[in-house]
């Protein structure tokens, strides 16, 4: 009896922890800048003038158009190309093979950040600032090493067997892979697209190096350009970020399991 | 030479055409720029002129007499390690609590989690209107104490604490999930024969669940450690590294000596050093764990 009470209380106060950020994130978008009162208190009146404001002084409809372009590109591109190299990988585990896997890995250990200078001023050599096509290829790059790893974790398990009865039917060792082998990573694809769909929809980085024209931004470098200029009106900035995170929470709501099954995945076990 | 094309395209080994986009990539915006850098960081360049001039290791050793540098290096690893502990001990309580699927476990499940897929940019706007010093969430409740507001970002260490809470808070979540999938990999006959001889909750929890949920324990370490060294978005949004350089961690440290002092070369200096530590430091500990992994 003491147990459960003892368990109810932890529980009510993580759920506590877990809802006031956005609980006070709510009440600050819908006050008026004047309202001076507690922000624990919601507002007696309706007023949503911080949000339609946001739209119009921060560009932020762009801004997610931007962000749907980027990411649907990258995931895509990061699908095909990590599924394609990972076949080989999983299938002629030959030394060189082998070698090319763990240099591939390792790459993920190289944090973007690190080599921010030399990519900075490669990103200006080849005019791919302020580009879809230059944000693209950077979060493809910097996304592929992780995929690669769980597609050839995958395909180590798919059944080689699968492969020779395809070839004594004749079916060459490339069309082998789209119509044997592809069709059957359909899970293993839906965790790389959260995996890497989360993290680019959610990247400040490199829209903050690489996107400085404003009809270029995602989200997150709007709302970090709108701060550093109306930084005083918080309310419209709480409103910038609901905003913000509309599209990607909607999805998480319909794709919960998905989502946290996908974090146990693209947890490395070495 | 055509024969040996021709042999190629029949032979198994054509597959391997099959990962060169991926090469091409990785080696043109990863491994090439990473060669540049090393490059970079023996110059004095300043990002932009076409002048520069080798300065040896001058950029490395600097590197440790400058108070700021090691302020971020200390910071750095604060991020790192106070996440990564932090983070495994709430995610792991969270998931010896809602491991049953009873209707409330699931609804803490989808609330706890809730923050990682947020933009960590965002979860730090939404933490500074709690903290922020003219009505601010936090000081609303000194207020109602009747005790006077306090600035509370504008404390270094105190944000970087701050800083680490908002990290911790935002990730825990990922260490649950990873914890509870292995929980419930781990046979209940072997919890069956430990209440037989008679074990107590404790001895269970040492003998059984730790060493078996090793290998979770491990990725889930190793995972907010990596997350916590590399932090960025966070302290963008909260502090942007002040007041001054008290909350600087070597990723905005870089950002900053090459966006706003110019220092292109001492910027990559800090950058080679920073993709040092984390490999040494992520590869120690997976052989740490390593050695403490028993196979089933």
């Amino acid at each position: 009896m003491i147990k459960k009470i003892v368990k109810f209380c932890v529980t009510a106060f993580a759920a506590l922890i877990y809802l006031c950020p956005f609980y006070i994130l709510i009440v600050y978008a819908l006050k008026r800048l004047t309202d001076q009162s507690s922000k624990w208190i919601p507002p007696a009146y309706l007023y949503l003038d911080n949000f339609i404001n946001v739209l119009k002084k921060g560009n932020l409809l762009t801004a997610i158009k931007n962000n749907i372009i980027i990411t649907a590109s990258a995931v895509i591109i990061i699908i095909l190309i990590s599924s394609f190299a990972s076949y080989p990988l999983a299938r002629l585990k030959t030394k060189l093979n082998n070698t090319i896997y763990m240099v591939l890995i390792a790459f993920m250990i190289v944090p973007p950040l690190s080599i921010l200078v030399p990519l900075y001023r490669f990103m200006i050599d080849i005019n791919g600032m302020n580009t879809y096509w230059g944000i693209i290829l950077l979060h493809v790059t910097f996304n592929v090493p992780l995929a690669v790893f769980l597609y050839t974790g995958f395909m180590n398990n798919i059944s080689v067997q699968l492969d020779e009865a395809a070839i004594i039917d004749g079916c060459n060792r490339i069309s082998l892979f789209f119509r044997i082998i592809f069709p059957l990573l359909k899970n293993i694809t839906v965790t790389v697209a959260i995996l890497s769909g989360v993290s680019i929809w959610n990247d400040y980085q490199f829209s903050n190096f690489f996107l400085e024209s404003s009809s270029m931004f995602t989200p997150t470098k709007a709302l970090s350009q709108f701060i550093s200029q109306f930084g005083n009106e918080l309310g419209l900035v709480a409103a910038g970020c609901i905003i913000s995170m509309l599209p990607i929470l909607i999805l998480y709501f319909l794709l919960q399991k998905q989502f946290m099954s996908g974090s146990v995945a693209g947890a490395i076990k070495g | 030479m055509t024969g040996k094309i021709k042999r190629f395209i029949a032979s198994k080994y054509v597959i391997n055409i099959m990962y060169i986009p991926v090469l091409i990539l990785l080696v043109t915006f990863i491994l090439v720029p990473f060669i540049k850098g090393i490059r970079i960081s023996f110059t004095d360049w300043d990002g932009y002129s076409q002048t520069y001039h080798y300065v040896g290791l001058d950029n490395y050793t600097k590197m440790f007499s400058d108070a700021k540098v090691l302020r971020t290096i200390k910071n750095t690893f604060i991020y790192g390690f106070g996440s990564a502990i932090m983070q495994n001990i709430l995610g792991f309580s969270f998931a010896m609590m809602f491991l049953k699927n009873s209707r409330s476990s699931k609804v803490m499940r989808t609330l706890i989690y809730m923050p990682v897929i947020i933009s960590g940019l965002i979860m730090g706007y939404i933490w500074y209107f709690f903290f922020q010093y003219s009505g601010g969430a936090v000081n609303d409740i000194m207020m109602l104490f009747g005790k006077p507001p306090v600035d509370w970002l504008a404390n270094g260490t105190r944000a970087v604490l701050i800083i680490t809470g908002v990290n911790i808070f935002q990730f825990a979540g990922i260490s649950m999930v990873i914890y509870i999938a292995g929980l419930k990999d781990i046979p209940e006959e072997y919890y069956e024969a430990a209440l037989i001889d008679g074990a107590t909750p404790v001895n269970k929890l040492r003998y059984i669940t730790l060493p078996l949920l090793m290998p979770s324990i491990n990725s889930s370490v190793v995972m907010n450690l990596i997350g916590g060294l590399k932090l960025y978005d966070v302290i963008m949004s909260l502090t942007k590294g002040g007041p001054g350089y008290d909350t600087m961690s070597l990723s905005t440290m870089v950002y900053t000596l090459y966006f706003s002092r110019s220092d292109a070369g001492y910027s990559s200096a800090l950058g080679v050093f920073m993709v040092i530590i984390i490999a040494i430091i992520s590869l120690s500990m997976l052989a740490f764990f390593r050695s403490r992994e028993v196979e089933l």
